[in-house]
């Protein structure tokens, strides 16, 4: 039998039964769909978080206040909820660690801010004119705050372009208006270029500040919340890690490492924890999905089993005019791969849709690789061999006078 | 000496065949020891009643099945001992079968169904064709039904589709099991007459299975099968012929 005859008699034999052919394949474009959707989703939030992570700058390790310690049982308030980084501590390590680059204090907290009757609440960032090197943030318009603004006590902002969309509307230039915040009037002299992430994480809905400004005009107090330093390249890191927690130990008068009331963390050290994070969640999402595949599986069996049955005679007849079992098993088999084949090109393609769908609608990143397609098709064909290789063989070892008498 | 052989070609040649089917622990012996020739372009009707062991004979003469003991001679070679892809082999080139169930795929084409066996014997697909066609047009069916399905046609129609299937492949040996089974007398006559006129005009061998004596006179000659044992085996005396003008 050739390979074009076994295609002319599968569609025959597919064809004739449209609507259970139908229906069987419905039931592997639904596993085949969830998992190229899902895997995208999950490939989505992981390339999205790295992104978002590259983005804070690079080659950073954050110094953040420990944890607020309760008496007698430790309630956790949650990393950086003590008040322990002062401005000192920013420039002890910017004058004794000499691995590091760059060194930016700041002082963030969220604030009501208005301009010209619209408001919007964001977080309020108090910093350096060494910020911009350090965390990657360029300016589209006007200039950041300079060492200057930050010696006089400036009352100058500069936005980002969620705020400044919030506040002003879209692509306007909003440099040299005036925004207040905690009732202070603040005059804006840049707007930083768009850094992308979005939801809680997004990195362009925020103001600058100069960091002594915030310091005494909105939080009253000359605490850091986090110190960003910048290594001058990736080896140094590990070292430069350890230099800076010595350091704030020896500052800080603690003896044991243990009850620092500070953290450093590793710029690598927060993308491998995320990454496996979104590692999981692709886990999760693609076995979820592989269930649905599955059950689209057993479907095809099923078909095929019955579809075996009720063609006893047929094969019969195919028998005794000199089908070998050989040609038999591959009749069944060619239509069990075909029917997973097209299940998984249509459900490829929805998967897509539904992935873009999620993207558009959602908001949520998506990202379909061309490692899921290959997937879906593997998997897809595999199933079409697992699942249709019993009802084949089936149908192939049947006894053709049995076969012929069957009723 | 040429002459005299080409007059004694055995078709077919079974020495002492037996089959016993095992149910359990008792032994059936179905044919108890079968022993007769057909030799090339005979018309022979294997006539008896429903368990004597024609159907069973019928399966092992179509190489669809074996024989426990004994030796059976397919066009000279020994069926009895083949594997079950040589015993495909033979049927596919050697063997046309015609059911009593016409047997033929309800949502295919006539022609398609013709065809079919041509598929296996990977005949080029312009030749299968003209081939189903030929044959088509042999067992007397008009070309306007070759592209009907198969199951919209009337049983003696359906029935002459069966036989132009089985003869696509140009066999040896027709094989009819009961091949007017289901159908009334008036079109089991039609598909008589067109085995009779594929015996005399086309020289086809044909065994024609079946348990009335009035199909079986339409044959050359009539073995008579009971209890798995050949009673009578006679030339038939008074054929039936149906359209004497045409033979």
């Amino acid at each position: 039998m050739k390979t074009s005859d076994l295609f002319s008699e599968t569609y025959l034999a597919l064809i004739s039964n449209k609507a259970r052919s139908g229906l069987t394949i419905l039931g592997i474009v639904i596993g085949i769909g969830s998992v190229i959707a899902m895997v995208s989703i999950g490939q989505g939030a992981q390339g999205s978080i790295e992104s978002n992570i590259q983005a804070l700058g690079s080659n950073l390790v954050l110094v953040t206040p420990g944890q607020q310690r309760g008496p007698g049982v430790q309630v956790s308030q949650g990393r950086g909820s003590a008040q322990s980084l002062k401005q000192a501590d920013a420039d002890a390590i910017s004058q004794e660690i000499t691995l590091a680059a760059a060194v930016a204090p700041e002082l963030s907290s969220r604030y009501q801010v208005t301009a010209k009757g619209t408001n919007t609440n964001t977080s309020v960032v108090g910093t350096t004119a060494a910020y911009p090197a350090v965390r990657n943030v360029a300016i589209s318009s006007g200039t950041f705050i300079s060492d200057q603004n930050v010696k006089s006590l400036a009352r100058v902002a500069v936005l980002g372009p969620t705020v400044r969309d919030d506040l002003f509307g879209e692509n306007t230039d909003p440099v040299g208006q005036s925004i207040r915040i905690k009732k202070i009037d603040f005059k804006i002299i840049g707007v930083t270029q768009a850094k992308g992430g979005s939801g809680f994480n997004n990195q362009d809905d925020i103001i600058f500040v100069p960091l002594t400004t915030a310091q005494q005009f909105l939080a009253g107090n000359d605490y850091v919340t986090t110190i960003s330093v910048q290594a001058a390249d990736q080896s140094a890191m590990a070292t430069m890690q350890q230099q800076i927690t010595d350091l704030l130990l020896q500052r800080h008068n603690i003896t044991n490492p243990q009850l620092a009331d500070f953290s450093t963390m590793n710029q690598a050290d927060i993308i491998a924890s995320a990454s496996s994070i979104t590692d999981t969640l692709t886990l999760l999402l693609g076995s979820i999905a592989g269930i649905s595949l599955i059950v689209g599986g057993i479907g095809i069996m099923n078909m095929m089993l019955t579809t075996v049955t009720e063609r006893t005679k047929e094969i019969g007849l195919r028998k005794a005019i000199g089908a070998k079992k050989g040609d038999i098993n591959f009749q069944f088999l060619s239509e069990a791969i075909t029917l997973t084949l097209i299940g998984g090109i249509v459900g490829i393609f929805f998967g897509w849709l539904a992935s873009y769908g999620v993207s558009h609608f959602g908001g949520i990143a998506t990202k379909i690789s061309l490692f899921s397609i290959i997937l879906g098709f593997g998997v897809s064909a595999a199933i079409g061999i697992i699942f249709g290789y019993y009802p084949a063989r089936r149908a192939s070892s049947l006894n053709p006078i049995e076969a012929l008498r069957y009723e | 000496m040429a002459a005299e052989d080409l007059e004694e070609i055995n078709m077919i040649e079974c020495k002492n065949i037996t089959k016993k089917y095992l149910s359990g622990a008792t032994e059936t012996l179905v044919l108890k020891g079968l022993s007769f020739t057909i030799k090339d372009g005979e018309f022979v009707a294997i006539m008896g009643p429903s368990g004597s062991g024609k159907s069973t004979l019928m399966h092992i003469l179509g190489a669809l099945d074996t024989p426990s003991s004994g030796q059976y001679l397919f066009d000279g070679k020994d069926v009895s001992t083949l594997s079950d892809d040589e015993l495909a082999d033979i049927r596919k080139n050697k063997i046309g079968f015609v059911f009593q169930s016409f047997n033929l795929l309800p949502r295919a084409t006539v022609l398609r169904n013709v065809m079919l066996p041509l598929v296996y014997a990977n005949v080029l697909k312009k030749e299968r064709e003209n081939r189903a066609k030929i044959v088509l047009k042999d067992v007397g069916l008009e070309e306007s039904h070759f592209y009907h399905l198969s199951n919209q046609l009337s049983g003696g129609q359906m029935q002459r589709v069966a036989i132009a299937r089985a003869l696509v492949n140009n066999p040896s040996l027709i094989l009819a099991d009961e091949p007017t089974g289901n159908l009334d007398t008036k079109t089991g006559e039609i598909v008589l007459d067109t085995f009779q006129k594929l015996n005399k005009m086309k020289n086809h061998t044909i065994i024609l299975i079946t348990h009335e004596l009035n199909v079986a006179e339409h044959a050359d000659r009539i073995i008579r099968i009971r209890d798995g044992e050949i009673v009578a085996d006679t030339k038939n005396g008074h054929k039936r012929i149906i359209n004497p003008s045409q033979l």
